[in-house]
């Protein structure tokens, strides 16, 4: 039993799949400021942003509904941004009263939610790309072109290694469980036990999943120690960087940039 | 009088297509001690999986006269012990106590009858002084002796079995044949320790890529040299 539904990457062949990763990583998190340094209520800024993010999202060969059904898990986040629409001062919308407090909305709330909410969406959907179009390896490989440190990529591919081992374990435990949930012969007895109870064991089977992934880990640094390892995380050298690439990759930004300067410029 | 286990025409596909089973015919009477040999991915632990509803394959099961359907399943899981290869699984509390009485407890037995199946299980596995201790912190053996009793304590009618000599030291491994040579129950033991098969068990199955490919008395398929090196295992 082995768990493949968590890895994001979708085996296709597409011109955003063959594009290096370096490249990916870049643009994306180039894409996520651009959106996240818009001013608020630059809509049209918005609108470029989501049409580009939408013809990657066709390129690629997802298509949008995978991507954007994906892209409901950011939902519950935006939440967070409710309040702003009470705390910002500006043209009244309407009154609510909770309890003693009357809690006052404005039109400029209102349009600052919107925009928050829009442009997480917008993140989270360049993301979701990135995460399906580029095996991990290669992004971890990106990560450590671009110059995050080392030590904390190797961290990003040891918990992307371990987390579906994790999972596994957690299922086979689960297994064991269904296995030995049975009826009582005897009539009268009704099988289930009580909500406590259950509570209860499944704690038990949540700290027992810690113990377990902490001794492993404590394994595997015995392990990587046997093997050499000083606190240096050692790779290959990561190959050039080639003309198109440089291309591609100043394209992407020059456009981002058009794009944040203009939103500042008319709406900032 | 039924049988412990009936298969018929047992088929089943992982969901990436691959084929685990197929056809799988099957008949096990009470109290007969069956071993289940083969090489890895021959596909018996998906067959063991079958014998309490975990995995449902297309074909007919009949566990203790009662036909594999969801409304059964509570009954079937009750008379099917079935002990996974990794005791680490099994023991899943934070006590052996705990662990041992979570199938009486869950099927809302008094506190009493809990308690007093709690005692009966880890007496038969020999290891009545180890209520309090942490699964945790046992040995390997030790482990495989408790996730036995888990089962025990369920009374069951079946006791299924997944490599359960595996990884245990010379002594430790004596001490659990006896122990199962001892429990009268109907046992389907999967393993590759073939002198414990030649030892405890008078019938074998031998599967391969799926199928069964011999089911028979198990000295007269240990004298069949040919047989067993076409599936990959060796005389004992």
């Amino acid at each position: 039993m082995h768990i493949h539904f968590l890895d994001p990457y979708q085996p296709l062949k597409s011109p955003v799949h063959s594009l290096d990763a370096r490249i990916k990583f870049i643009l994306t998190v180039a894409f996520i400021l651009t959106a996240s340094l818009a001013p608020s209520a630059a809509w049209p800024v918005y609108i470029l942003l989501l049409a580009a993010i939408l013809a990657v999202e066709i390129l690629s060969g997802l298509g949008m509904i995978y991507v954007l059904k994906r892209a409901l898990l950011a939902l519950p986040f935006v939440l967070a941004a409710l309040p702003v629409i009470f705390t910002i001062k500006g043209q009244a919308l309407f009154n609510l009263a909770i309890g003693p407090w009357l809690l006052t909305a404005s039109s400029e709330g209102l349009a600052r939610f919107v925009s928050v909410a829009f442009k997480s969406w917008l993140s989270v959907q360049a993301a979701i790309v990135l995460a399906a179009s580029t095996r991990f390896p290669e992004l971890l490989q990106a990560m450590r072109a671009v110059g995050i440190p080392r030590l904390l990529v190797g961290m990003f591919g040891l918990t992307w290694r371990y987390l579906f081992v994790l999972v596994d374990e957690a299922l086979r435990l689960l297994r064991a469980r269904t296995a030995r949930s049975g009826q009582s012969r005897q009539a009268g007895n009704k099988p289930g036990g009580s909500l406590a109870w259950r509570a209860h064991m499944a704690g038990g089977m949540a700290g027992n999943l810690f113990l377990r992934a902490f001794e492993r880990s404590d394994r595997i640094y015995v392990a990587m120690l046997s093997r050499g390892y000083d606190g240096e995380v050692r790779t290959l050298p990561i190959p050039a960087f080639s003309g198109s690439n440089w291309l591609t990759l100043g394209t992407g930004l020059f456009f981002l940039a058009i794009l944040l300067i203009f939103g500042s410029l008319l709406w900032g | 009088m039924h049988h412990s286990i009936e298969i018929e025409h047992l088929s089943f596909s992982y969901p990436d297509g691959h084929p685990a089973l197929q056809d799988i015919n099957l008949k096990i009477a009470p109290c007969e001690k069956v071993a289940l040999v083969g090489p890895n991915g021959a596909g018996k632990s998906t067959l063991l999986l079958h014998l309490n509803g975990i995995l449902k394959g297309n074909g007919q099961v009949t566990v203790c006269g009662l036909s594999m359907e969801q409304k059964n399943l509570g009954k079937i899981r009750a008379e099917v012990g079935l002990v996974f290869q990794n005791p680490d699984d099994q023991l899943f509390s934070p006590t052996v106590f705990d662990d041992v009485a979570f199938g009486p407890l869950y099927q809302g037995l008094d506190p009493e009858d809990v308690s007093s199946r709690v005692k009966k299980a880890l007496i038969a596995v020999n290891m009545q002084e180890f209520g309090q201790r942490v699964s945790h912190h046992l040995s390997t053996g030790e482990k495989k002796r408790i996730a036995i009793a888990t089962v025990l304590s369920v009374e069951p009618e079946v006791l299924v079995l997944d490599e359960p000599t595996a990884g245990l030291d010379p002594r430790a491994r004596r001490s659990f044949i006896n122990l199962l040579r001892d429990l009268p129950l109907t046992m389907l033991v999967s393993t590759h320790d073939m002198l414990l098969v030649k030892e405890l068990f008078d019938r074998t199955v031998i599967m391969d890529e799926g199928r069964i490919v011999a089911d028979g008395d198990t000295l007269d398929l240990m004298a069949d040299e040919a047989l067993l090196k076409a599936h990959g295992l060796e005389k004992p």
